[in-house]
């Protein structure tokens, strides 16, 4: 559904995991877009109703791109760059404290 | 020329549940209201339904105060069956945490004068031990906290919401983005706002910090000022919190709201580290856990002040048919206003129990 623009991606590779799934990301991504390229197709689900949710503003305002980055609950996924050895998971409805 | 029942100067919480409780009669209705850039302690408020300690020295607020969160459910319920919209309520008790033992004592001693006052209170000191089974694990500092069974929350913005779509669907009018330009009293009362004129057998100034301008219009004195609170909001947690607690509460839909902060900042509604630093560390302090959670939204909001904090109702005498209605709980008192006040208003006179309520007890020179 996503493909890189046009030209050859020179920036290194980072390699995350989404899920227990490796992913190859490159520098200078948000977590959010290496998510949609691998086609991960929902992120969190919502604390209300537990309805699947995928990013939706990429821009840090709308909280549905929620997910866990190395241990950590409800970071938004558009506003992290990835980093070799990223461990991530689905935010599952809210967090516990 | 538009010609009403009932004019209500003001969309706010004070305003909208009067409005609203008057076409709830049967009365034509409309509400004039400035636009979504005035100052609107109804959406900036933090959504107490809050009785305990509140009417200390005026045993007639704290009856009244009572008397709100007991029509409460019929507010909501009203709500609901006329507009479709769920304001949420939960009156599961409240809970007001002392950190240290003169905090306790003096809290205990002002309930205890309270429960001289009104005679029924049914509110009562815990001390830590007993708040073991009710909350998350409190912090080192907290000694107990007072508790009553009636306190609660809701949700302040589809309360506004719902009373101005009720308000509109029992005929009424809810004009906003005008700013008044005159009233001219008279048999009946002509309120003037651009080219626009409305005409009023009944008028009522609930217009919020704007009163203490448009009051004298009509005979009336509503010597309000502002008062600011700033509110922290969380990012959405699993329920931790079966109480409200009185500077903390989780939503239904897990947000924990922090606040309750007073400053006397003007009319600037802007937040400030220092303030919103010392509200989560209080926070921190009665619940550790809430350390680790994420703050996502800070915002301040202007309460609506007398000089005694108490509210003003009352009827002009100058101007028979104005009324003056202000408070700083809005939302606490939405049930009065709706189901009390405004049938008083359409009545032609405020009851005995509002009579302490005027804004002649101001006039007393200080000592």
């Amino acid at each position: 559904m996503f493909r890189r623009l046009e030209g050859s991606d020179e920036r290194p590779v980072q390699r995350i995991e989404f899920e227990g799934t490796p992913i190859a990301a490159r520098t200078g991504d948000s977590v959010a877009a290496a998510l949609l390229m691998a086609g991960v197709g929902h992120f969190r689900t919502t604390p209300v109703s537990g309805t699947p949710r995928a990013p939706y503003c990429m821009m840090g305002i709308c909280f549905d791109c929620l997910v866990e980055i190395d241990g950590v609950a409800n970071q938004q996924a558009c506003m992290v760059q990835v980093q070799d050895g990223m461990t991530i998971r689905r935010q599952q409805g809210a967090r516990t404290l | 020329m538009r010609a009403f029942d009932l004019i209500v100067v003001g969309g706010g919480l004070v305003g909208s549940a009067t409005a609203w409780g008057a076409a709830r009669l049967g009365a034509s209705v409309a509400v004039i209201d400035e636009g979504d850039d005035a100052f609107r302690a109804s959406r900036g408020n933090f959504g107490l339904v809050w009785v305990q300690g509140k009417g200390l020295g005026m045993p007639d607020y704290a009856r009244w105060s009572r008397r709100s969160a007991a029509l409460w459910p019929a507010l909501a319920e009203h709500l609901r069956d006329g507009t479709g919209i769920e304001v949420p309520l939960r009156q599961a008790g409240g809970l007001y945490f002392c950190l240290s033992e003169d905090e306790f004592e003096q809290r205990e001693t002002a309930l205890r004068r309270m429960h001289n006052e009104i005679g029924d209170n049914d509110t009562r000191m815990l001390r830590r031990a007993e708040l073991a089974d009710m909350v998350p694990e409190l912090g080192p500092r907290v000694i107990g906290a007072s508790f009553s069974p009636i306190d609660g929350q809701t949700n302040p913005l589809p309360l506004l919401r719902a009373l101005h779509a009720g308000l509109e669907r029992l005929g009424g009018s809810y004009l906003p983005g005008r700013t008044i330009d005159a009233i001219e009293p008279g048999v009946d009362f002509s309120v003037r706002s651009g080219t626009e004129r409305l005409v009023g057998r009944r008028l009522v100034i609930a217009a919020g910090l704007g009163s203490r301008a448009l009051a004298p219009l009509v005979g009336l004195d509503m010597p309000v000022h502002p008062e600011r609170g700033q509110v922290l909001v969380t990012e959405r947690l699993r329920p931790l919190l079966d109480y409200t607690c009185h500077t903390i509460r989780q939503t239904p839909e897990g947000s924990v709201m922090l606040g309750d902060s007073k400053e006397d900042a003007g009319f600037d509604t802007s937040t400030t580290v220092s303030v919103t630093q010392g509200l989560a560390a209080r926070a921190a302090t009665v619940f550790p856990s809430l350390a680790d959670a994420q703050v996502v939204r800070t915002w301040g909001a202007l309460r609506v002040m007398t000089p005694d904090g108490f509210p003003i109702y009352q009827q002009s005498e100058r101007h028979p048919g104005a009324f003056a209605a202000t408070c700083h709980s809005g939302v606490t008192l939405a049930g009065a206003h709706a189901l009390a006040l405004a049938p008083a208003i359409m009545a032609g006179s405020l009851p005995d129990d509002l009579a302490s309520f005027t804004s002649r007890r101001f006039d007393v020179p200080a000592a």
